[in-house]
């Protein structure tokens, strides 16, 4: 019963609790075979679309579809979807394999076949060794890869993770990181939806990123472009750490705190008001182009890195430096600088309701 | 531990034995010493015989013990299902109807269950339904006192189950019905067993809406031992109870066995 369905398409799909609506025609096209993250903060509606994909919740309006199936109106049961939630929910009476074989067994596949599908989706996950314990005697990272073993056994075209790695500590989390990569590589066929609150697991894994604040979708598009040309304030934020400092245009730069800055303005009209989103990565500390002085309120140090909150003019600006030897102190006056391919200007944050 | 000092430690222990002994255990001892005397004048029971338990453990006897563990064991089967039934379709209502249906599943506990018995004798003595004088108004009247028990510590199992391991299920092609028998079923399991072995005790020891309807081939143990105590053989009489305590006792433990078995988390 291998999927004939691939691809998850929602056409502005509304949903709503009770006259409250957590999801605002929401549009969005996973391609065969991509991985999506859907990122976003708690409360924005990524967690209600994934769940309007397994069928748990119904739309108000619009229509879910797998390829080129509707579904919307489908239980969950004959959706053909393979899914992870945060809690992993393995069957605690049932062994390693017959939580593996269970959506085997529902669907009636012939019994050598899933003792076949049941050794190859464990060996997938690297969880062979462990077929006949209970989940209560396996640890949280092997649950999870017991979970994700049990959502491939049927084969199927479309995968769900809900926070899959979420139950983890940080060390598990970027071992399991790897090795949804991994599985991702041997198995291209599927599209997989990935929810997270998390950028650095959408940054890594995700194909394309979905932001979404407040039951809508705010941007969508590669690691890279979001990351690099954010659209919006929002975008910026959480899409890895960023200072957006409001500054105004004027002919051939901008002005922040009485200091020109000098930016690619080929966007902005002169005398608008705009916000600059300079990543605090690339931030120098010392004289260079774009220099803003300003007083030292906090520095944290992170082992690898320190981090400079500067106050400049009223505004707190942010930047992350390779360890310091000599770092300065509170109250300390210091220069910082960025380079100008490095800052990004975005419309003043009128929509940032 | 909420007590930390010693002394506040002794004190709580003090207070409970002197709470415990009195009122849980001694009449119980009391009975336990009845059961094997033939009189009772000064403090403790004098004239040690195992007579009592000879009559309690035979012909009339017997009997009632059997009739008893079948009503109770048929009731709380009956009640069981019909609860979890109950149960399982009230979780899928929405909040004002279950508790509606909360409330009608505990209205034979709410209601005395004198009431309960003469509603019963007055709905089953006429036909179509005559069931006034066989052994089966016995059992439905023991059926419908416990299922309001059953239903409610089956409905509070359902509640505290996490959706999630449904959802899952459903999630890899797993029909409702499948989902109910190999998932949700499985894991309220150790409460179905809890729940019977309370629908169990409760029925053993039922009295009140039994005396007005057994038949005279359907006595169960209780009304003997009213019977012994009410004709002034309160020695005889502590014996037949003390049969019914421990059977009670050994068919519950029996359960729980079952229950630590099936308990998974």
């Amino acid at each position: 019963m291998s999927a004939t369905s691939s691809g998850i398409r929602f056409d502005s799909v509304t949903v709503a609790y009770d006259g409250n609506v957590v999801l605002d025609t929401f549009d969005l096209t996973v391609e065969p075979g991509e991985v999506m993250a859907l990122l976003g903060p708690s409360g924005s509606g990524k967690t209600t679309a994934l769940r309007a994909v397994a069928g748990f919740v119904r739309p108000a309006s619009g229509r879910v579809f797998l390829g080129d199936r509707d579904v919307t109106d489908l239980p969950p049961h004959r959706r053909g979807i393979g899914m992870v939630v945060q809690q992993y929910a393995l069957f605690p009476h049932m062994r390693v394999e017959e939580n593996v074989a269970f959506g085997l067994r529902a669907r009636k596949v012939p019994r050598a076949e899933i003792r076949e599908r049941v050794a190859e989706a464990l060996d997938l996950t690297g969880m062979g060794a462990y077929a006949r314990r209970h989940p209560r005697e396996l640890s949280g990272g092997q649950q999870q890869r017991v979970a994700i073993a049990r959502a491939l056994a049927i084969r199927p075209g479309v995968l769900l993770l809900d926070e899959p790695l979420s139950a983890l500590d940080a060390q598990l989390r970027s071992g399991m990181l790897a090795e949804l990569a991994r599985l991702h590589r041997e198995l291209p066929d599927v599209s997989i939806l990935y929810v997270t609150h998390d950028q650095v697991e959408a940054l890594t894994l995700a194909d394309r990123i979905a932001v979404m604040d407040k039951a809508r979708l705010r941007a969508c598009g590669t690691p890279r472009e979001l990351y690099r040309s954010p659209a919006d304030e929002f975008t910026a934020s959480f899409v890895g750490g960023a200072n957006l400092l409001p500054v105004t245009v004027t002919a051939g730069g901008v002005s922040f705190a009485g200091a020109d800055v000098k930016v690619d303005t080929s966007s902005a009209a002169p005398g608008a008001s705009a916000v600059l989103c300079v990543r605090p990565h690339l931030v120098g500390l010392g004289d260079g182009p774009n220099r803003l002085a300003g007083t030292l309120e906090e520095i944290q140090w992170r082992g690898s890195t320190h981090r400079l909150f500067v106050d400049v003019g009223g505004h707190r600006v942010m930047a992350d430096l390779r360890e310091l030897r000599d770092p300065p102190a509170h109250g300390d006056e210091v220069t910082l600088h960025f380079a100008p391919d490095d800052a990004v200007l975005l419309p003043a944050g009128v929509d940032h309701d | 531990m909420l007590v930390h000092s010693r002394k506040a430690r002794w004190a709580v222990w003090a207070l409970f034995l002197v709470l415990f002994l009195p009122l849980f255990a001694l009449p119980l001892l009391v009975v336990l010493g009845a059961s094997f005397a033939t009189h009772w004048s000064s403090v403790l029971p004098s004239g040690a015989t195992i007579a009592n338990y000879r009559a309690a453990t035979r012909g009339e006897a017997l009997q009632a013990l059997t009739t008893s563990l079948v009503t109770a064991l048929v009731a709380s089967l009956l009640a069981l299902a019909v609860g979890t039934w109950a149960a399982l379709a009230a979780a899928a209502l929405n909040k004002r109807h279950r508790k509606i249906m909360d409330a009608l599943f505990v209205l034979p506990v709410a209601v005395p269950s004198v009431v309960v018995g003469l509603a019963i004798l007055v709905a089953f003595s006429q036909p179509p339904f005559l069931l006034n004088g066989t052994r089966w108004i016995v059992i439905v009247a023991h059926t419908v006192l416990v299922t309001a028990f059953a239903h409610q510590s089956v409905s509070a199992a359902i509640t505290r189950l996490d959706p999630a391991y449904a959802q899952a299920a459903a999630s890899l092609g797993a029909s409702p019905a499948y989902v109910l028998w190999r998932v949700r079923l499985p894991l309220l399991l150790p409460s179905l067993t809890a729940a019977a072995g309370l629908c169990f005790a409760l029925s053993m020891g039922e009295l009140s809406a039994t005396m007005m309807l057994y038949p005279p081939d359907w006595t169960p143990l209780p009304v003997l031992v009213y019977a012994a105590t009410d004709r002034g053989a309160l020695f005889t009489g502590s014996a037949v109870a003390v049969v019914l305590m421990a059977a009670t006792l050994l068919v519950l433990f029996g359960v729980s066995r079952i229950r630590t078995r099936a308990s998974y988390r």
